[in-house]
């Protein structure tokens, strides 16, 4: 590929020509892959022998799981190419993701609530990875809340690529911690890419699709705040440019 | 057509509730958002325009 | 550099320097918590190394805003940014600062205050041993926390949120160290954990804080 040509879609025009482009299309996709991932999971998959119907969370509990930490991750990459390159999507791309990544992390944890429940019998455990997804909620909460807190958008922008930064190598921190204060009740991550032996075909299948509906989701939800934090920066631009002639 | 959830019904219709509201609720504060600015962005573009 | 530190200890102890706040903070907390959680004293000797590390660590948090806040009000920070002591060094003497006048006195009172919460006899030493070990960490994450909101006019509120996630695996090792050596179990492996942290984060996170204060001053 490319390299200059991926760069071109560092230009702002450019990117909302580009999402105004692609949008449809991953709306779409989301749109089909999530409602026939969710009901092929709700109505057409069996019970399992163990975990009962329960097993149907499943569908809702990974793929946003997923999508929390890929939000995060995504978030990192952004802020970097924001401090080494300081293309200005890049860092209102990160802003624009942070909310969704915390509403994936949100819905993780209540559905891991709701299902723990029965299983576990008790709504909350201070399992590892209950605890770190509840650390990586505070700190979405902390990042959105500097965004929203800084009048100026390039410092608030470099505040929080270089928060996102710290963040990310205390969180990774946090996640041995809490591992080393609890070894919990959750099973390992069954549900990796490479180790679906642990899942049978029959949950596997929806799953996938689950999965892709959520990461088609993300993209789409991402590129429309994108473009939505693009157009209120050049607002915001203008506004500022017009009071200082008047 | 509705499958037999045993049970543990509440917990599984709860769950899919609770999440499909979430991302409901997410997906139209967006659009929202979305739309509003692109209206004032027009707004405000046609105001500096006719200004200068 | 020794000057800057050396007024910036001055200025804590002065009188509305705080000084005295977070430790008179860690009392109260600590005399709050047998209300809380009722005076029998096998609970209060399995809870308080807990307690006391989560007390230390609220004091702590409770006189971070003044880290930097008094001197940007007035300029100084300005005028020290154009010194040619490197903004790294600035930064790391105002953690230094800070440990010194919050986390010091926070590891001396924490062995009385344990008394107050029936503490175990082998827990008093790893008591210590963790907060000194661990404090400089707290002042040092805290000071990245305190330059990321040092524009900002209601900083407070959202530098506790900003730095408390950050606090947790420093936490987690040091209540770990003091909640073992209380038991009497082997402390070994937290211990270099904390110990790994610290050293961790003075040795980087004041180039973070240092970068930040640089876009704050802009």
């Amino acid at each position: 590929m490319n390299l200059n040509a991926f760069w071109e879609y560092a230009n702002p025009k450019k990117f909302i020509q580009t999402a105004d482009w692609l949008l449809p299309w991953f709306a779409g996709l989301a749109a089909v892959t999530l409602v026939s991932g969710l009901i092929w999971g709700f109505f057409f998959t069996p019970a399992d022998y163990r975990q009962g119907s329960t097993v149907k969370i499943i569908y809702l509990h990974v793929p946003s799981a997923l999508m929390a930490i890929n939000a995060w991750l995504m978030m990192l990459v952004t802020s970097l190419i924001w401090i080494v390159r300081r293309h200005h999507v890049s860092a209102l791309a990160a802003r624009a993701a942070a909310p969704v990544g915390m509403v994936m992390t949100l819905i993780a944890l209540v559905t891991g609530a709701i299902w723990g429940q029965p299983m576990w019998g008790t709504w909350w455990a201070w399992d590892p990875r209950l605890t770190s997804f509840l650390i990586l909620f505070l700190f979405y909460l902390g990042y959105i809340a500097l965004w929203e807190a800084i009048e100026n958008d390039d410092t608030a922008a470099d505040l929080t690529s270089i928060l996102c930064l710290v963040g990310s190598v205390f969180a990774l921190l946090s996640r041995y911690a809490v591992n080393f204060w609890n070894q919990g009740l959750h099973q390992g991550a069954s549900l990796s890419l490479d180790k679906e032996e642990n899942v049978a075909d029959v949950f596997w299948y929806p799953l996938l699709v689950c999965m892709a509906g959520f990461v088609f989701l993300f993209i789409a939800l991402v590129l429309m705040r994108t473009r939505t934090e693009i157009r209120a920066r050049r607002m915001r631009a203008l506004l500022a440019r017009e009071r200082m002639g008047a | 057509m509705m499958p037999d959830l045993g049970k543990y019904a509440e917990a599984v219709l709860s769950s899919y509730a609770v999440s499909i509201l979430m991302i409901v609720v997410l997906v139209m504060l967006s659009v929202r958002r979305s739309n509003r600015v692109k209206k004032e962005l027009q707004e405000v573009e046609s105001k500096v325009k006719s200004n200068g | 550099m020794i000057a800057l530190l050396l007024r910036d200890i001055r200025l804590a102890m002065r009188a509305g320097g705080g000084f005295g706040l977070g430790l008179s903070f860690f009392l109260i907390v600590v005399v709050l918590v047998p209300f809380g959680v009722g005076p029998q004293s096998a609970l209060l000797t399995v809870i308080a190394p807990g307690v006391l590390w989560l007390g230390a660590l609220l004091a702590c948090l409770l006189s971070l805003d003044r880290i930097l806040a008094l001197d940007w009000e007035d300029g100084s920070l300005d005028l020290l940014a154009t010194s040619p002591v490197p903004m790294e060094g600035i930064v790391s003497v105002k953690a230094l600062a800070h440990w010194l006048t919050t986390g010091l006195p926070l590891v001396a009172a924490a062995p009385v205050l344990g008394l107050l919460l029936n503490l175990s006899e082998a827990g008093y030493k790893w008591l210590i041993i963790s907060l000194f070990l661990g404090t400089p960490a707290l002042s040092v994450i805290g000071t990245f926390g305190a330059a990321l909101t040092v524009g900002l006019k209601r900083g407070g509120l959202l530098l506790s949120l900003l730095v408390l996630p950050l606090y947790v695996p420093t936490l987690i090792f040091g209540a770990e160290v003091a909640r073992r050596g209380a038991e009497g179990f082997d402390v070994t492996t937290p211990l270099l954990m904390l110990a790994g942290i610290t050293c961790g984060t003075i040795a980087l996170l004041p180039f973070a804080s240092a970068a930040v204060l640089r876009v704050n001053l802009r």
